[in-house]
């Protein structure tokens, strides 16, 4: 049981880890602000998803374990809000998102 | 692996110094200099002191970001470029620097057991500690026992700043209100949109606040035990209440909390601190000695320390929500 | 394993870190910033395991507040020019 709990904790930090660097890149790498935010949400949420649910699950149950479920849910809870208010702010102030060109007829 | 993670951050922190002097743009230097903040905070962590790397996150990447933003609200958004060398400022920097750098090779090494520090005073304070105050956080102990005067000294001086923050900058009323006429101009500037869009914020802040102050209570009574006390935890009640201003405004938050009784809670704090050592001369101990407190010497300690850091947090959290008041309320004229 | 997550949440960083200076618009700055604090918040919490010292989860907890009031207070500066304004409508 143990080593269970050893090696599924190993897989989803891995895991968080690998989902965080491509938000990353994603951030580079992405042509406009608004798919930007995209990269951005997946390392606030799967990312840090995988790797704290990896760290509880090496903390057990005990204070550590639920301050570590209480990071998890402040940062599930104020991520999306933060992000919900810049891309809202963004709109607002005019910023175009980047769409495709529409296919002009003859 | 630890000497990895510290290269690693102070390469970082390279990096963006040098990105804060190089960018003109002034919105962008403050974004990088609470980007900085948070790098001091995590190589503060790495050297095992938590205590500072929480005041350090706490003033550095919230309160004084803000508090760059409201000045910047003040003045123009970009830096004029310098086109021409001032040579003497550089020769004086480049021998400055040098003389500093020669001073440290006189230094022990970074961590040496055998350096003075670790010597005397140090080893000291970590052996007597337990037995006589008994509070598990040395830190705590260090700074509001054995440095206590120094610490009366350092919220003295956050008194004194509010005080001249106060003095400098703050309005009358009929100032004040003037402000109240400026608010339609931004509407207009962005074609009249009413910010009813910001109800997921406003809904979401409602539930987030009363959880901030919770959370600045359980770090101000724990930093018995723990990373904390009253620096830390008078800075996160100010961002709770700075929160409430950015997402309510100005004039609501002014009703929920006056200016009137935040001055008083800033004297409050200091004169709590001093009491406490009055006190313990009136108990018959020497000033700041809590071990007069109590008829137990332990006991008396942490009754002390507890009524200290409580005053700490108190003159904290105000003059910092004080400040904010009197910046935001500067304001576009 | 503590060790493969931090050199990935520290890359994350530093690429957060180049959007942040190179980004065009304001707003992708504000953006990268947000991200770097979160990221920080991950380092704080995997550097204490890493070092034994489960103490710096309230640090990380103090991060994910300051991180939250920081994007709010920079998206307030930059959409209204000031910091009192509340977002009602007036009239």
């Amino acid at each position: 049981m143990d080593i269970l709990i050893y090696y599924t904790s190993w897989l989803l930090l891995l895991c968080g880890a690998f989902f965080c660097a491509v938000g990353g890149l994603g951030i580079l790498r992405l042509p406009d602000f608004y798919s930007r935010q995209h990269a951005a949400g997946i390392t606030d949420t799967l990312g840090a998803a995988l790797l704290l649910i990896g760290l509880i699950l090496q903390a057990g149950l005990s204070l550590v374990g639920i301050k570590l479920v209480m990071i998890l849910l402040f940062l599930l809870f104020t991520s999306p809000v933060a992000t919900h208010t810049i891309a809202q702010a963004a709109l607002q102030s005019g910023l175009k998102p980047k769409l495709a060109e529409k296919e002009r007829d003859g | 692996m630890s000497n990895f993670v510290d290269i690693a951050l102070l390469a970082f922190l390279a990096l963006v110094a040098l990105a804060v002097t190089r960018t003109l743009n002034l919105f962008a230097t403050v974004a990088l200099t609470g980007i900085y903040s948070l790098l001091m905070a995590s190589i503060f962590t790495t050297l095992d002191a938590v205590d500072v790397a929480f005041t350090e996150a706490a003033v550095g990447a919230g309160i004084s970001t803000v508090l760059f933003l409201a000045t910047m609200a003040l003045t123009t958004s970009h830096e004029k470029p310098h086109h021409h060398h001032n040579w003497a400022a550089i020769m004086a920097t480049l021998i400055t620097g040098s003389a500093l750098v020669y001073g440290t090779l006189d230094m022990p090494h970074f961590g040496d057991p055998q350096a003075p520090i670790h010597q005397h005073v140090a080893p000291h304070y970590i052996e007597i500690s337990p037995n006589e105050i008994g509070v598990p956080n040395m830190v705590t102990s260090v700074l509001a026992t054995y440095r206590g005067y120094d610490t009366l000294g350092e919220t003295a001086v956050i008194f004194t700043a509010c005080m001249a923050v106060l003095l400098l900058l703050q309005r009358d009323r009929r100032g004040g209100n003037r402000n109240v006429m400026a608010v339609p101009d931004a509407d207009q500037r962005r074609g009249g949109q009413s910010m009813q869009h910001a109800m997921i914020l406003r809904v979401f802040s409602k539930f987030f606040i009363p959880l901030i102050f919770l959370f600045g209570l359980y770090v101000q009574f724990h930093g018995d035990y723990g990373p904390g006390g009253g620096f830390q935890a008078g800075v996160i009640f100010a961002s709770g209440f700075i929160l409430y201003t950015l997402v309510f405004g100005l004039e609501k938050a002014r009703q929920v909390i006056p200016p009137r009784t935040l001055q008083a809670l800033v004297a409050f704090g200091l004169l709590l601190y001093a009491g406490t050592g009055i006190a313990t001369l009136v108990m018959g101990g020497q000033f700041l000695e809590y071990k007069a407190l109590a008829h137990e010497a332990t006991h008396g300690e942490h009754l002390g320390i507890l009524f200290i850091e409580l005053g700490v947090g108190i003159t904290v959290a105000a003059v910092m929500t004080t400040i904010f008041f009197t910046f935001a309320g500067r304001g576009r004229s | 394993m503590f060790v493969a997550a931090m050199i990935g949440v520290l890359i994350t960083m530093l690429l957060a870190l180049v959007r942040a200076v190179l980004g065009p618009t304001v707003y992708d700055r504000i953006l990268a910033v947000n991200m770097f604090g979160t990221k920080t918040v991950l380092l704080i919490a995997v550097l204490g395991f890493l070092t034994g010292r489960p103490e710096f989860l309230d640090l990380a907890l103090v991060y994910v507040l300051i991180n939250f009031i920081g994007t709010i207070a920079i998206l307030k500066f930059v959409h209204y020019g000031d910091m009192s304004h509340s977002g009602q409508e007036t009239s």
